[in-house]
């Protein structure tokens, strides 16, 4: 039904479109979701955020339509030029897949602004790209894990094997290794953002195999429900997840995009949006750990200051010494890794049980 | 930890199972039902909210029976009765099964559910390696297997299955000898939409206890491409739901174990796999030919 009115009002907004709005008229914000709002992860996340920034501008005045389950790739495209071609403002592509496309569409309508979420493309000056440092979350779960692991293996789900998941599965690593130089992570790639059957049996597998702490970077909350079955600790994804297992979760990972699509949403509005690549971390608020549970209070202390520290920017995780997998120095003592390094980042660290898919 | 890999894999193959068996059948009778998926996400949603509603995952699953049933229904009165298109109705079918249980699913998002409780037999379930494999399993398990052998049986040693199948072969010929082709696809397509329904509540109640939306992730799918892999027979839907499971799992061991091949390649062996596997032992073409029901997807409307 949504879509239908959408596609219904397209055409007044069309003539406005790459204009600041006039007041009377909504702006019309579009968003592209990999999953189903419902997922309860990634998709439902930004979702929460576009309806929070509905809430903070104003519904007279923002006009939101999004489509859920979009495929990346050809449909996507599809999709996105949908959106431009009927009178978006402003278009919202939220997961890495979409990168190709929205540059395309964005190539084609001068007039519409597009936001890439988690890549690193901006080939016209209407594309921006913006992403979170979850990669800072999972530092902090990676010391927790080895704290508390008494196997020294974390099992760790993981989607595709592109630099965002790649970052991640490293930090992991080595927060853990800052506690236990030994730890070791094992991963397996689900090779999908959300099949809640396919991501239980990979959490089923790793447990299987003698891990006993479980974190994902899939989208469902079915691997939190196999550790609670299994009785093992494991880290949410993207929401907090502790209703899935009030004794199982440690922390999650909250993605809280409502702030920078408030923000961003009210630059259009004023006409004062403009290209950028942002980065939010800890600091800026993007990325949010859910309540330290299930975990004695030494780790949870010391959970709470890795947090501070990453937060305060005292410390980053990507700070030398680091080996890379093969053993080769990848930074010297003190160095800190430079963020386009980190964006497409395609090496593991010393410690990772598992050989990237080349 | 074998053991365990084993009731992963039983968990793995029973939803593809039990969908394919009434797929099965449903083909058999001469009908292509593409709304599998949608009937099983429909039972999926519906065997989460009843469930959640009474607290009783019988009820949830018996729920779940019945709107797959119901839904088929009416992919039964489009192509049965109005004998719309069968392959077009079965695709509008999913369309609204995967939108219909998004909506009416909305409030059961971020709840936990309950979950359907394993069998549990004094002594026999305590014996070492088979003993929670076959006396510790969910009920649901051992309804797909005694399913399995019930339609193998209805349909190779029964009077009533050979009505089915013949009808599946020459409906006109099947009408010719009195036969009501119409009532007996009826039954076929409903007995399918119960099948589906189950396979979908086993999802939201046994395998992962949650509703999300879209859960059933494309398993309706496959449990279309067994059947057709399977060339209609309901112990080689059996053996290939089992493959399917087996490489599943397998899989995502030998990726736990860092063997080193590409995960991309790895995650394709299920299909790969299943399919080189029942081509082989479909390969007899004159068999095929056979098991083939003639009438598949062909419309049917008396004295016409």
């Amino acid at each position: 039904m949504k879509k239908i009115l959408f596609a219904l009002a397209a055409s007044t907004v069309m003539a406005l479109a790459g204009q600041p709005a006039l007041a009377q008229d909504p702006t019309k914000v579009c968003a592209i979701y990999v999953g189903p709002i419902g997922d309860f992860g990634w998709s439902y996340q930004h979702h929460q955020g576009f309806l929070e920034m509905q809430e903070a501008i104003g519904k007279d005045k923002v006009e939101l339509a999004y489509l859920e389950s979009v495929p990346e790739g050809a449909d996507g495209e599809r999709a996105i030029e949908r959106f431009a071609r009927s009178g978006c403002d402003i278009v919202f592509t939220t997961s890495f897949g979409y990168m190709d496309p929205t540059n395309k569409v964005a190539a084609k309508f001068p007039d519409v602004k597009f936001e890439h979420a988690t890549g690193y493309k901006r080939e016209t000056p209407n594309i921006a790209t913006y992403n979170s440092k979850f990669h800072e979350g999972r530092y902090v779960q990676g010391v927790i894990a080895a704290k508390l692991s008494k196997a020294g293996v974390a099992g760790y789900i993981g989607s595709f094997p592109i630099p965002e998941v790649v970052m991640g599965i490293n930090a992991f690593v080595l927060g853990a290794q800052s506690v236990n130089p030994d730890f070791k992570v094992k991963v397996v790639w689900a090779n999908t953002w959300f099949d809640p059957g396919k991501e239980a049996d990979a959490a089923k597998a790793l447990i299987d195999q003698g891990v006993d702490i479980i974190t994902q970077h899939t989208d469902s909350t079915a691997p939190m429900q196999v550790a609670t079955e299994r009785g093992i600790k494991a880290f949410g994804q993207a929401s907090d997840m502790i209703a899935f297992g009030k004794e199982t979760q440690l922390t999650s990972i909250v993605d809280d995009w409502g702030p920078y699509y408030t923000e961003r949403v009210k630059a259009v509005i004023d006409g004062t949006w403009a290209q950028h690549d942002v980065w939010g971390g800890m600091a800026e608020g993007h990325v949010v750990m859910a309540p330290y549970a299930n975990m004695p209070d030494d780790v949870k202390k010391l959970a709470e200051e890795t947090e501070a520290k990453i937060k305060s920017g005292e410390f980053n995780p990507f700070t030398g010494p680091i080996k890379k997998q093969d053993g080769t120095e990848w930074l010297k003592d003190g160095e800190v890794a430079d963020n386009g390094v980190l964006l497409g980042m395609n090496f593991y660290v010393a410690g990772v049980d598992d050989q990237l898919p080349k | 930890m074998f053991e365990n890999i084993l009731i992963t894999i039983a968990t793995a193959a029973t939803p593809l199972l039990i969908a394919s068996i009434g797929e099965l059948v449903v083909e058999r009778s001469g009908v292509l039902n593409l709304g599998v998926e949608g009937m099983m996400v429909m039972g999926a949603v519906t065997g989460f909210g009843v469930t959640l509603a009474t607290g009783s995952p019988w009820l949830g699953i018996l729920a779940a029976i019945a709107v797959g049933a119901l839904f088929s229904l009416l992919f039964g009165f489009l192509t049965l009765t109005l004998v719309t298109n069968q392959v077009a109705t079965g695709l509008a079918l999913t369309l609204l099964g995967l939108g219909l249980s998004g909506m009416l699913g909305e409030s059961f998002v971020g709840l936990p559910g309950i979950k359907l409780g394993n069998l549990d037999i004094p002594v026999l379930s305590d014996l070492p390696v088979v003993g929670k494999l076959i006396f510790g399993q969910d009920p649901i398990f051992y309804l797909s297997i005694l399913l399995t052998v019930g339609v193998s049986w209805f349909l190779f040693r029964s009077r009533a299955g050979l009505t089915l199948r013949s009808v599946g072969d020459n409906h006109a010929s099947a009408h010719a000898l009195g036969i009501n082709v119409v009532r007996i696809r009826y039954l076929a397509v409903l007995f399918g939409g119960a099948c589906a329904g189950l396979a979908g509540a086993y999802l939201s109640l046994v395998y992962t206890p949650q509703w999300i939306e879209n859960m059933t992730a494309g398993r309706g799918w496959i449990a279309l491409a067994l059947v057709v892999f399977a060339s209609w027979r309901p112990l080689r839907v059996l053996a290939g739901a089992y493959l399917f499971g087996a490489v599943s799992i397998g899989q995502l061991h030998a990726q736990a174990l860092g063997i080193g091949v590409p995960s991309q390649l790895l995650s394709s062996l299920p299909y790969l796999a299943t399919i080189v596997v029942l081509v082989l032992i479909s390969r007899n073409r004159r068999l095929t030919m056979i098991n083939t029901p003639a009438s598949l997807g062909r419309s049917f409307v008396p004295d016409r």
